[in-house]
């Protein structure tokens, strides 16, 4: 339990985590503690160290409050998602256009996929 | 009214941009052999437990504290939740059940592990597993005694099967020695597991 640990550190001096009473991370909805386990996994692969992190989590966050962002915590993972986005790009593991092209398959895919049923990227009817 | 958050796509599946870009994302890391897919899964169960239900607490702070909004979330609570901002991505309906002297009511998903996310969070693991799943339905008496809940005899147990499309919350009772408590200090009150069923409200010594 105690993996996380530096990268609630290094985030904290960033910007402080939704944490609860206990100090443990907190999520509102199951897209963010993805991109809290996708970071961490990302670290453990070796692809980036918790100081680019933390430049790249800072820039997200001066990015988005400089477009008017509300800045009351609610919107966190956001600017953690895209400080993910940033460093994937920077590493030139996937660029924006390939990010962007993904999501619209996914966007096609949920749309083509029944209420109630997994949605599956295969689903595509582009792919 | 029925489908009325499911705006244009009734039979079809959505997902928000933000969950698009996550996807989009982690499929792509996926692909390149940078994340095993497996790993996120078992990390996001790892912090699943630590999720607080607090939009959950404050529906049902608020329906203890207002009877006209309690009968509102007892006859539509898709809308009355999301008259406090909870509003589920996938247009799923919410139904709220409510505990009496007489009835008792637990949650459960026999079929996968559907949950009401949007007002308790992440689905704890124990939710999850098939033992909970088979032994709620055939035995919930058993089950709740595993949680350390002791109804009487004379309460009646009503446990509700959620779905894709319709999920529960269970309104728990109200502790007695709590009136005149705020909404705020009511919420203390209502766990995780009293609004699964599983459990009951906090009493007002618990949390002083």
């Amino acid at each position: 339990m105690s993996r996380h640990e530096d990268m609630v550190r290094v985030a904290t001096e960033v910007a402080p985590i939704p944490r609860d009473e206990d100090g443990a991370p907190v999520f509102r909805e199951p897209w963010e503690a993805q991109a809290f386990a996708m970071t961490l996994a990302l670290h453990d692969q070796g692809l980036f160290t918790w100081t680019e992190w933390a430049a790249a989590l800072s820039a997200a966050i001066k990015q988005a409050q400089a477009s008017g962002d509300c800045d009351d915590g609610s919107t966190y993972y956001q600017h953690w998602l895209s400080a993910i986005e940033r460093l994937v790009r920077d590493k030139g593991i996937a660029s924006e256009q390939a990010l962007a092209s993904r999501r619209d398959a996914w966007d096609r895919a949920a749309h083509a996929t029944p209420h109630g049923q997994p949605i599956l990227l295969a689903n595509d009817p582009l792919r | 009214m029925g489908h009325d958050h499911h705006h244009d796509h009734d039979d079809h599946s959505h997902l928000s941009e933000i969950e698009l870009r996550v996807r989009a994302l982690e499929s792509i890391l996926v692909e390149k052999g940078y994340v095993d897919p497996a790993a996120i899964d078992a990390l996001v169960e790892t912090y699943e437990v630590k999720v607080g239900p607090r939009n959950g607490a404050k529906v049902v702070a608020k329906a203890w504290a207002d009877p006209a909004y309690r009968e509102w979330l007892r006859a539509d609570a898709t809308a009355a939740i999301a008259s406090l901002g909870f509003i589920g991505r996938q247009g799923e309906h919410m139904v709220a059940v409510e505990n009496t002297r007489d009835e008792h009511n637990i949650v459960v998903c026999t079929l996968c592990s559907c949950y009401p996310w949007p007002v308790l969070g992440l689905p704890p693991v124990w939710y999850k597993s098939a033992p909970y799943r088979s032994r709620a339905v055939l035995d919930p008496r058993g089950v709740l005694a595993e949680f350390g809940v002791h109804l009487p005899e004379t309460t009646r147990i009503r446990v509700w099967d959620s779905t894709a499309e319709v999920r529960y919350l269970v309104i728990p009772r109200r502790p007695a020695g709590t009136e005149g408590m705020s909404e705020e200090a009511l919420a203390e009150l209502v766990t995780r597991d009293s609004m699964i069923g599983t459990g009951l409200a906090r009493q007002p010594e618990a949390v002083r």
